[in-house]
């Protein structure tokens, strides 16, 4: 909402400027910014009136005026506008003026005729962005009037951003209410005084549930000249809110409801059929509105004449009833629709209109007649006529049920103390009619318009804003403290980043929705959640993996001339099944590019299988436990090469894969090559071991080493397997130490060299003890796996 | 007259001084001290002398010897350390050129600065809690006091799934929601996440990351929140901040308010900054969750991750955190 700063101390006038009083609204939780209505005002022009405009001699377009400035000697101005008449008043600069932008006006020839002075738009004087012909002024306006007096424009506009619960503030009276709160003034304004009563006419008004309407009054006025004019000084009231003059009957609406707080609307009496009426809409009733918008409606509030449709309540009046050049009789209309009734509609329709923005939020529901009335007399003053009695039906003034609120509350809610008698007064200045009715505890009842108050937290709130929240002191306090649970089994995420980051990889964070193209191709088998209202097309499944938001990182940065990449993310997955919508948190990586950046010492190659294993490996190690719980066996995905891909195990149970992306696939999403991938489920993988120590053997270690030649099938963690197993517990640890193809090997055949290093815990290892164990790890090998022995 | 004694010692002193290495000293060594060598010749020679001669003799034999070995000794440590020198010019490297390996990655902007907030929030017993980010409607917004068609809806505009209600949480408050739900007070947690809004612009991406904090027990104050926030802005950024409580509307909160800090901003000077918004837990809230508002009081409070991010480390532009350009990412080691 925008208001002039004049229009607001016409109802509260604090003795400060307008900056400090925005900064005071903004402590007080209205977020309110001030500035100068006109950054750089017109200088030197005044209020001129055409007394003859005649066509200039030499130019069709241009007419020669002779325009009174009130100093005696009307002058001659050419004018290129094509609304200039005789009669006419307009904003004119006299030879000497400065106009907004710089322009300097000086007495010239124009297409040979003398033109002293300018006649000038609203655009000119910077009231506008846009302007058609000279900026039309009252005819009651006085010729010779510096034209900042006329208009007032020595001005500041405020803009308020106000929260939902303070719909009561959405008008000057609201917000001079709260002004006058927050200086300590007073704000003695008379509602408006009943108008005389110049007709009979009434239309029959009823309501229907009083949950979706609790008043709805109206009236009729009749004679009303259908050639008034909205005066200047509405115009600019008008204007300075941000609200386009329309017609007068339109714009005294808009104007009460902008004063007042109040929406209405004017029928064309002549439109409307018969008995006015608030009912829900019926599935599939549709109403053309105001702004030609049909809306096809469910079961909406509207406002009804003889049961046909003519506004959607609270939000729109129709299209067929509305005002309009030859109107001549009105049907006036203020309503307290709830906001349960008008909350939503707006919205759903599209729509945006002031009305419902108050609606929504909530609307006086002691105002109507009071609006009622300030339209009417506006209505009079303006377009004359006269008005019929006020047509009423619902509650005039709704009980608002009173609030206990005692005093130890609070003071312990805010921990600050406030004396019993300050929060009274602070209270009154609301409007707040307190009662004490015992020790340290009142009833209190909010006046009409604060209908957000509802419970005693809410005047608790309304006290400390009043007393300054910078005033609530600020000091430690004794907290009870429970000490949560430190599970050493829960390995800490940042363990496992900070080891991934030590092994050169980066932290990515990327979007948890994807695109699903790219998804159904990673994870065929899973369907992603699709969202109802995506942002884009490319962000609309739920991801099933954090692959593809990491190929994104990946590309992005590849596009930029930075081929290496090591990004992880550890981040949840989406996937939804028959138990439902699950929810996974997973670490992902991806490895692409050059094994190492670029350096003297090792020779450039890209990134293998085994690079990256050996980072995970380093993963695997933060969780404890014996290494060996942790198995990679050769395993199938869908988006992974068939001959490099592996399931990764702990204890029989899968955590995620880890592979190179099929080559296929990476051509088919062309992709600059095929990168290495993992994903583990976090939740499985990161439960860790608890150290359970054992002694350290302090007999000397002897170490056997073997190479055998085996079929290719056989793989490396078949042979540690069997020979671990064979060779029993003497055997301490077992390494491969080389794996050799080619030359003296058949093919599909290769030799892989274990180093076995045996010790025990108790006695030195005899020579026999380990020629035994050595020969059962060989007898083993060959009858199980077919290891030859190689010599 | 020549004395022999004087003679060798001589010539021997000037072959040990005149060895070139660790080589020939040491077959100087055989040579004057060895078992067959000239020194010792003469300390075998002292059994055949009388009794009178062999004492004289014998002393100046051992002198000899004596100075013998204590040359090969200096002699043999010169050698020596001229050898180390000689090994060590010939070891030295250029210590400027690079290191060999693996260089170092990063940790993302946005999970280093939960890390921070977390940390600071764990010294002061917040327990660090997380949840999910599909959400129901009731956690999301009917237990936080934001009941259907609620204008604060229009504030967190929302991103739905296809089939059914849920929805993609606007903010992780209904984590709060599902920690009152199964605890008692006192409960005093933080809760860091992943949040989703409709909004795609300069200032605003789909998703983004908060920090909420929940504190309830009996007789929670007002003025324990804003003790709680400014010494927590003031430890993350390292300096006495200025804060401005101002008074604010949260469905889930009364009172409540927004918390600005004096910025002083390089290019547009000292002003006031939003960085949260906190207050007094609603009791429509409490009583949602099943806690007495009778008896327990809380506040709860919330800031966006990258609102604190971008003031701690001068990021300027939000799409930098979602774009994961290593040349941005790689300054936050």
């Amino acid at each position: 909402m925008q208001v002039s700063e004049r229009w607001l101390r016409e109802w509260a006038n604090p003795p400060v400027t307008a900056a400090k009083l925005a900064h005071k609204l903004n402590l007080a939780g209205l977020e309110c910014e001030a500035a100068p209505m006109l950054a750089e005002p017109a200088r030197g022009v005044v209020v001129g009136r055409i007394l003859t405009a005649e066509r200039h001699p030499q130019a069709d377009r241009l007419q020669v005026c002779t325009v009174d400035v009130g100093d005696g000697t009307p002058r001659q101005i050419v004018c290129g506008a094509p609304n200039a008449r005789a009669g006419l008043c307009a904003p004119c600069a006299l030879p000497g003026a400065k106009l907004p932008g710089g322009m300097e006006i000086k007495d010239a020839k124009l297409r040979g005729v003398d033109s002293s002075g300018m006649l000038c738009s609203a655009k000119e004087l910077a009231l506008s962005d846009k302007s058609e012909g000279l900026l039309e002024l009252d005819d009651s306006a006085v010729p010779g009037t510096a034209i900042d007096r006329h208009l007032q424009l020595d001005d500041n506009l405020l803009s308020l951003e106000l929260t939902p619960n303070r719909g009561d503030c959405l008008s000057i009276a609201g917000l001079a209410r709260e002004t006058a709160a927050l200086y300590g003034l007073s704000l003695d304004r008379a509602a408006p005084a009943p108008v005389v009563i110049g007709l009979a006419d009434t239309v029959e008004v009823s309501l229907g549930n009083p949950a979706d309407c609790t008043a709805f009054a109206g009236r009729v006025i009749r004679g009303l000249s259908p050639v008034a004019r909205t005066p200047d000084w509405m115009r600019e009231k008008l204007r300075r809110s941000g609200i386009r003059v329309i017609h007068p009957l339109v714009d005294i609406t808009n104007y009460v409801l902008i004063e007042l707080g109040q929406p209405m609307h004017a029928y064309d009496l002549a439109k409307l059929p018969g008995a006015m009426a608030v009912r829900r809409a019926r599935a599939g009733e549709t109403l053309k509105l105001l702004n030609d918008d049909t809306v096809t409606l469910g079961d909406e509030l509207l406002v009804v004449s003889a049961d046909q449709p003519v506004g959607l309540a609270g939000v729109m009046g129709g299209a067929a009833s509305m005002v309009g050049e030859g109107t001549t009789a009105i049907f006036f209309e203020a309503a307290a629709f709830t906001p349960a009734a008008v909350a939503g509609v707006a919205r759903r329709h599209k729509l945006s209109s002031d009305a419902a923005y108050r609606f929504e939020r909530g609307v006086d529901p002691a105002l109507q007649r009071a609006a009622l009335e300030r339209a009417t007399a506006l209505a009079l003053e303006i377009c004359g006529g006269a008005a019929g009695p006020i047509c009423f039906a619902g509650i005039e003034r709704p009980a608002h049920a009173p609030i206990r609120l005692r005093h130890q509350r609070l003071l312990d809610l805010l921990g600050c103390a406030i004396a019993a008698d300050a929060v009274e007064a602070l209270l009154r200045r609301l409007g707040v009619a307190v009662q004490m009715v015992g020790s340290g505890e009142w009833q209190c009842t909010p006046p009409s318009w604060r209908f957000d108050l509802a419970i005693e937290q809410d005047l608790i709130e309304e006290i400390a804003r009043l007393h300054g929240y910078e005033n609530i002191p600020v000091a430690p306090y004794a907290a009870v403290l429970v000490s949560a649970p430190a599970s050493e089994a829960r390995r800490p995420a940042a363990r496992v980043k900070d080891a991934l980051v030590a092994r050169g990889w980066q932290e990515a964070v990327t979007y948890s929705f994807v695109d699903p193209k790219l998804q159904a191709r990673l994870t065929p088998d899973f369907t992603g959640i699709p969202l109802d209202n995506p942002i884009a097309e490319t962000m609309a499944v739920m991801r099933t993996t954090l692959w593809s938001g990491l190929i994104g990182a990946w590309l992005h940065n590849h596009q930029r001339q930075h081929k290496r990449a090591r990004f992880f993310e550890l981040a949840a997955c989406f996937a939804e099944s028959d138990a439902g919508i699950v929810e996974t948190p997973r670490l992902a990586g991806l490895a692409a590019g050059p094994a190492l950046d670029e350096q003297w010492a090792s020779p450039a190659r890209a990134v293998d299988f085994y690079d990256v294993k050996a980072d995970l490996e380093a993963v695997c190690a933060v969780f404890g436990g014996d290494a060996s719980r942790f198995r990679f066996e050769p395993g199938s995905h869908p988006a992974l090469h068939p001959g490099r891909c592996a399931r990764l195990l702990r204890d029989g149970i899968a955590l995620g894969w880890y592979g190179e992306l099929h080559p296929v696939l990476a051509r088919e999403l062309d992709l600059p090559a095929a990168p290495l991938l993992f994903e583990f489920d976090w939740s499985k993988l990161s439960p860790a071991v608890i150290p359970q120590a054992r002694p350290v053997s302090e007999f000397p270690a002897s170490r056997r080493d073997l190479a055998v030649v085996v079929d290719e099938a056989v793989s490396a963690q078949a042979l540690l397997d069997r020979a671990r197993k064979a060779a029993g517990p003497s055997l301490s640890a077992i390494r491969v130490f080389d794996v050799y193809r080619g030359q003296g090997l058949r093919d599909g055949s290769k030799s892989v060299a274990l180093g076995l290093i045996f010790q025990d815990y108790s006695r030195t290892l005899t020579l026999e003890d380990i020629d035994a164990a050595m020969a059962q790890v060989t007898a083993s090998l060959a009858l199980d796996l077919g290891a030859v022995l190689r010599e | 007259m020549s004395d022999p004694l004087h003679e060798l010692q001589t010539l021997a002193l000037a072959d040990i001084a005149a060895s070139a290495d660790a080589r020939a000293l040491e077959a100087l060594r055989v040579e004057l001290l060895g078992k067959k060598g000239k020194v010792t010749d003469l300390l075998k020679s002292l059994g055949a002398m009388a009794p009178d001669e062999r004492k004289a003799f014998g002393e100046r034999v051992n002198r000899l010897r004596d100075a013998v070995n204590q040359a090969l000794d200096a002699r043999g440590q010169t050698l020596a350390q001229a050898e180390l020198t000689r090994r060590l010019a010939s070891e030295t490297l250029d210590v400027t050129l690079p290191g060999r390996g693996e260089g170092v990655g990063g940790l993302h902007p946005i999970s280093r600065t939960i890390a921070r907030i977390s940390s600071l929030f764990n010294e002061l017993g917040f327990e660090t809690v997380e949840g999910p980010e599909i959400e129901d409607d009731f956690h999301n917004f009917q237990a936080l006091n934001i009941p259907e068609s609620h204008p604060a809806r229009a504030m967190q505009d929302t991103f739905y799934l296809k089939n059914g209600s849920r929805l993609l949480r606007t903010h992780t408050s209904p984590v709060q929601v599902r920690t009152m739900l199964s605890r008692t007070p006192p409960i005093r947690i933080i809760c860091p996440g992943r949040v989703y809004r409709v909004d795609y612009d300069r200032t605003h991406s789909p998703m983004f990351h908060q920090v909420e904090g929940l504190y309830v027990a009996e007789k929670v104050s007002f003025a324990d929140l804003k003790y709680d926030i400014i010494n927590f802005l003031s430890r993350f950024f390292e300096r006495e901040v200025e804060a401005l409580f101002r008074p604010s509307y949260f469905p889930f909160v009364e009172p409540g308010a927004d918390v600005h800090i004096k910025w002083d901003d390089p290019e547009k000077g000292p002003r006031w900054l939003e960085v949260m918004g906190c207050g007094m837990v609603h009791p429509n809230v409490l009583k949602a969750v099943n806690i007495d508002p009778e008896r327990y009081t809380g506040y709860a409070f919330g800031m966006g991750v990258e609102r604190m991010a971008m003031l701690r480390y001068g990021v300027s532009d939000l799409r930098d955190f979602f774009q994961n350009d290593v040349r941005f990412l790689e300054q936050f080691k």
